[in-house]
């Protein structure tokens, strides 16, 4: 595949002008976590206080609350991204210059990374003089983790991306709310154990189920689940790879429908 | 003459609708063709499949030497398109737009290039204005200056001097014809304004209900139809009016 990181730069660029001339762009994507930090911090600090699980380890709820925007944000790069292309009408010029798809699906998981590290590292940081919680403290796992989650999540945005792509703009509130469908699978607050038993292998089919159990792992055990790690990693790549491949097939489609000079608010 | 553009049987249906219907022309290197027709008659999408962002139902499309259903990355770096109808990036500046295609295109000594252009089209005061907040002239130009930004050698134009006014508009259609002298460059353009096509182009392409329906320079069109301007023949062909006496388009 010809990829040329000077086409996927040049689309990096394009989002950054966007960043750097809206402060209170930046200042939202680190609002809701910060806020949502906040919140399930008081609610940990209850929680310590009033039942023995939380208190074996009172950063777990903080933890996982973080985690779970890393794949929120991670999403939402994605989709916002590609996005910010139909709502400006941008596509069309897009679609005739050299940028290839594929280069186009990178710049936006760029993106991603950026908008995810913008809004999740103030909260985490945060956490730390609030709850005297430091998810660093995680360690080397803390990278596979955040790493997995954002995977995830882009897998998802690109889904959402590919939904816009075909059905329109009507489909847009799914890049905020499709992720929320997995969450209650995820085991983002609670064991997987917890949900019915016929229910356990879709969430253990699942990379953030994988990556919550082995946080939880760490924080109430003290042992790396080095399993856990690599089955999240390898589910990571399977949707991420079917991610990408329903983009550019649906990419694709929107040249035999005619859908790339349509699009637009 | 080489060709620039080679069209051979292209059609193009969405499901029932027969929107291009079996045409076929050439559009000779360094000329400037128009292709003209009423609305519905299929010129965008001819245009959209000749740019690649739509594939034709069959026939195939050869554009600088190469296909475009399946070689379109080799060639589109030598060609650029503008539309009245394509928006770039609103909350970017112009020189932020004009920066980002620049570097997609590899434009080299970009900056000496946006501020080449910038002169030549007079974006000067409103350059590092957000595009969104342009006058539909102003941003007319601009997309004229992203079009013009890698020098190219096949230039696509929709409507490229709507929303002008008549002065910018004549200046607009002296600097086409300059940059073609300058560069050898083809164009290919759909107008509805008959003295553009008549001052600008070689050759006139008409579509009707999808279907090349009369071709020839304009004043062979004009002799033909017995009409004294292109704006009369356009109404000869788009209300059946008058058919040529010679010549069938083929």
């Amino acid at each position: 595949m010809n990829l040329s990181f000077r086409r996927v730069a040049a689309m990096c660029l394009r989002h950054l002008y966007i960043l750097k001339g809206s402060w209170p762009r930046v200042l939202e994507m680190a609002y809701w976590p910060a806020v949502n930090m906040v919140m399930w911090g008081f609610t940990s600090q209850f929680f310590a206080a009033n039942s023995t699980w939380v208190a074996r380890a009172s950063g777990v709820l903080i933890g996982a609350v973080i985690l779970w925007d890393v794949m929120f944000r991670g999403n939402l790069g994605v989709a916002l991204s590609f996005l910010e292309e139909m709502w400006s009408r941008n596509l069309g010029h897009l679609s005739v210059s050299p940028l290839r798809p594929f280069e186009l699906v990178v710049s936006m998981l760029c993106m991603s990374l950026v908008r995810t590290l913008i809004g999740v590292l103030p909260a985490a940081l945060l956490a730390i003089p609030l709850y005297h919680y430091s998810l660093f403290t995680l360690g080397l796992p803390l990278i596979a983790f955040w790493f997995s989650l954002m995977v995830s999540g882009w897998a998802i945005g690109l889904g959402v991306a590919a939904l816009v792509l075909r059905f329109g703009l009507g489909a847009e509130s799914l890049a905020w709310v499709l992720i929320f469908a997995i969450a209650p699978l995820a085991g983002i607050y609670y064991p997987i154990a917890t949900l019915p038993d016929w229910l356990r292998p879709v969430a253990w089919a699942l990379p953030p189920a994988h990556v919550f159990e082995g946080m939880r792992s760490i924080m109430l055990d003290g042992v790396v689940r080095v399993d856990l790690l690599l089955s999240a990693l390898g589910l990571d790549a399977l949707y991420l790879t079917a991610g990408v491949v329903v983009f550019l097939r649906v990419w694709h489609g929107a040249r035999v429908r005619g859908a790339l000079l349509d699009v637009g608010e | 003459m080489t060709a620039a553009i080679a069209v051979r049987a292209v059609a193009k249906s969405f499901g029932a609708v027969r929107a291009v219907d079996d045409i076929s022309f050439d559009v000779p290197m360094g000329s400037t063709t128009a292709l003209l027709g009423g609305n519905g008659a299929g010129k965008t999408t001819t245009l959209s499949m000749l740019l690649g962002l739509l594939i034709p139902t069959s026939g195939s499309i050869t554009v600088l030497g190469e296909d475009m259903v399946r070689h379109r990355y080799r060639v589109l770096p030598r060609l650029n398109f503008s539309s009245p109808y394509v928006d770039l990036p609103h909350r970017l500046t112009v020189r932020q737009n004009l920066t980002v295609y620049g570097h997609l295109y590899g434009v080299a000594g970009l900056k000496d290039r946006i501020g080449e252009l910038a002169d030549e089209l007079n974006l000067g005061e409103f350059i590092d204005r957000p595009a969104g907040k342009l006058s539909a002239g102003q941003k007319t130009r601009v997309a004229l200056a992203k079009a013009l930004l890698n020098t190219p050698d096949l230039l696509l134009l929709d409507e490229p001097t709507a929303s002008l006014d008549p002065d910018t508009a004549d200046w607009m259609r002296g600097y086409f014809q300059g940059y073609c002298r300058r560069v050898g460059a083809t164009i290919l353009l759909a107008s509805h304004n008959m003295t553009e096509v008549e001052r600008m182009c070689d050759q006139v392409l008409i579509m009707k209900q999808g279907r090349l329906v009369d071709r020839g320079s304009p004043a062979e069109l004009i002799a033909r139809f017995g009409r004294d301007t292109m704006e009369e023949v356009f109404l000869d062909i788009a209300r059946d009016r008058r058919r040529a006496p010679e010549g069938d388009g083929s």
